[in-house]
């Protein structure tokens, strides 16, 4: 066969179209492998409410515990630290808490259903460590007027004693709230809002 | 006697043409070995590039063996780090090994790299050249990244979740793509046991392929030297570059005189410093991975603050993961950013010296401020130091078509 027969515009639509369909099916047969990366039912079975005892918890204590993976702080404020709230809100980004992940039955300064009990996921909003609560008023190596707060070790932000973002830090939001309820006086769930919440 | 020794070497070369004939053994070696000219004025910082492929090996050859003891298990892991520490026979010594070869590593690569800002050897026709060694510095990030979490110390694990997390601060996508990546919502043993087989097989793999394309693309346009012109411009009757000589034996003999030397420095760290007061193996490592407490001073190992820095000095998520990002993806783009008409720092005027004098000073304090506590003086230090990095490659692609540049020589200096 002499190449002048050679049908060129056939050949090109033949290896476009093999191309295309090969590219498709290339895509297809991908996904179950880019989806076996993703968590598995194991993973996310192990998601149940989370029961927290408070009763000993006295004021000015924060207790950790865990719920989904994520350390879920639980810290029984003072009755001075729920007053001194307001009194950072010039250096805060967002002391409303408009952009912040939170329950719509919180609002507010204290963000919380009983304003002495706070519940925060500690996950620092940007890189996800944990801050540590620095509750002590007065100045501090990374802050002259401290008022008492969360401090990210790993990328200096700050937050206030309602989890809420100081302005000129790399977290971007407030730290987030999850759903929780009280089940008596003493008894929170995490995971679980209260009755006829959304 | 004389006769018995030349049956021999008779018999050995009908078993070199054997194997000839069948695979091109004595062609491969003339052509990357012996035929190959080299330029004859090499100085110290051509070591870096032999020695870093010996690190490749010691690396390869010791993670095979702690990964016959190693369990790559979120209740295992720390403990079975330990195990080989203190139960395996010589087991800490191939320990060490590794983690002192990857410290090694990105000392020989950062030196490597330097090398190039130096004499331009990024610079046409090895730009190729350039993007793959970018790629296997890239690879070896990753690499080191992925082998850091396996010990599941408090380090890993954090460490882990600060880097994970930077992708989520991409709009949209971000939450899940780390949660794609971790395989599950938080850092966990699902998260550990897929680093770990990344660690072992997926980048090692690569980074070898990369090697080879570097190797070939080397072996292509031949080596740059520190005058940066080309040797193959004046050749003799026979075609052989005035400047060159065989790689094999005058550049393999210095090669193994430099191996000599970088192992007694690597001797030295491995036996009696493996720690480099934390530097190599950070001290909160030594504490297994805790998911409710984050260590009070967290800071990633050495080779990677200075880019730590960059991220820590910008006040904002997403401008600082994407100009951490950029400090590391404009490199790539070196051999284009530098437009002037000769390579070498030493035909090149004042001007350069200046630019990458200051470059590797903010290089270094970026590395420095990277690995402090962070006060807000440090921050804004952090900040001019991340404008100096930046303004190097803006200074570099508007002052090296102009800059004064010195006549070069016809024939290397030496």
């Amino acid at each position: 066969m002499s190449s002048d027969d050679v049908n060129k515009g056939r050949r090109r639509f033949l290896v476009a179209t093999t191309t295309v369909v090969g590219g498709i099916g290339v895509g297809f047969a991908a996904v179950p492998f880019i989806k076996s990366w993703m968590p598995s039912a194991r993973a996310q079975a192990i998601g149940v409410p989370v029961e927290v005892n408070v009763a000993k918890l006295k004021a000015g204590q924060l207790l950790k515990v865990q719920w989904r993976g994520q350390t879920i702080g639980v810290l029984h404020r003072t009755d001075a630290m729920v007053a001194g709230l307001s009194k950072t809100d010039d250096s805060l980004s967002d002391p409303e808490s408009l952009k912040a992940e939170q329950p719509e039955y919180i609002h507010g300064e204290p963000r919380a259903l009983k304003p002495e009990f706070l519940v925060l996921n500690m996950h620092c909003t940007h890189l996800g460590c944990i801050p540590q609560m620095i509750p002590e008023v007065g100045p501090q190596p990374f802050d002259e007027n401290w008022n008492g707060g969360f401090y990210c070790p790993c990328h200096k932000s700050k937050f206030d004693l309602s989890g809420r973002v100081y302005k000129g830090v790399p977290a971007p939001n407030n730290l987030r709230i999850p759903p929780y309820s009280f089940l008596d006086e003493h008894t929170l769930i995490i995971g679980v809002s209260p009755k006829g919440a959304v | 006697m004389a006769k018995k020794a030349s049956n021999v070497s008779s018999r050995a070369s009908a078993l070199l043409n054997w194997f000839d004939d069948r695979l091109p053994v004595t062609a491969f070696w003339n052509n990357v070995m012996t035929g190959y000219m080299a330029p004859k004025n090499f100085n110290f910082w051509y070591y870096m590039g032999s020695l870093a492929l010996l690190v490749l090996v010691i690396q390869i050859f010791s993670g095979i063996l702690l990964a016959m003891h190693y369990k790559p298990s979120a209740l295992e892991a720390f403990a079975s780090v330990e195990y080989i520490m203190r139960d395996v026979d010589w087991g800490w010594l191939i320990r060490y090994m590794h983690t002192t070869g990857a410290s090694f590593f990105f000392i020989l690569i950062y030196l490597h790299m330097f090398r190039s800002l130096l004499y331009g050897s990024h610079k046409a026709p090895r730009e190729l050249l350039w993007v793959f060694g970018m790629f296997i510095y890239v690879a070896l990030m990753a690499e080191a990244f992925l082998g850091y979490i396996l010990p599941w110390g408090q380090m890993s694990y954090w460490g882990a979740q600060v880097i994970i997390n930077l992708f989520g601060a991409i709009p949209k996508i971000g939450e899940p793509l780390t949660q794609w990546i971790r395989g599950d919502y938080f850092i966990s043993d699902a998260t550990l046991n897929r680093f770990f087989a990344l660690h072992v097989i997926a980048v090692p793999l690569a980074l070898l392929g990369l090697v080879l394309l570097h190797l070939v693309a080397l072996r292509e346009n031949g080596s740059n030297n520190p005058d940066g012109i080309e040797i193959k411009k004046n050749k003799d009757a026979d075609g052989k570059p005035l400047d060159g000589i065989p790689f094999h034996p005058y550049y393999t003999v210095k090669d193994i005189f430099g191996v000599g030397m970088f192992l007694i420095l690597f001797c030295f760290v491995l036996f009696l410093w493996p720690e480099a007061g934390g530097l190599f193996l950070e001290h909160d490592n030594f504490i297994p991975a805790d998911p409710l407490v984050t260590p009070q001073h967290i800071k990633p190992v050495w080779y990677f603050t200075p880019f730590y820095a960059i991220l820590k000095a910008v006040p904002d998520k997403l401008l600082g993961v994407l100009t951490m990002g950029a400090s590391v993806a404009i490199l790539f783009f070196l051999p284009w950013l530098d437009r002037s008409p000769v390579k070498s720092i030493r035909y090149k005027g004042l001007w350069y010296k200046v630019l990458l004098t200051l470059f590797t000073i903010a290089f270094i304090r970026l590395g420095l401020l990277g690995m402090a506590e962070g006060t807000p003086a440090q921050t804004i230090e952090m900040r001019v130091w991340t404008l100096v990095y930046f303004m190097f490659f803006v200074l570099l692609f508007f002052m090296s078509p102009r800059g004064k540049t010195k006549p070069e020589p016809d024939r290397v200096t030496h």
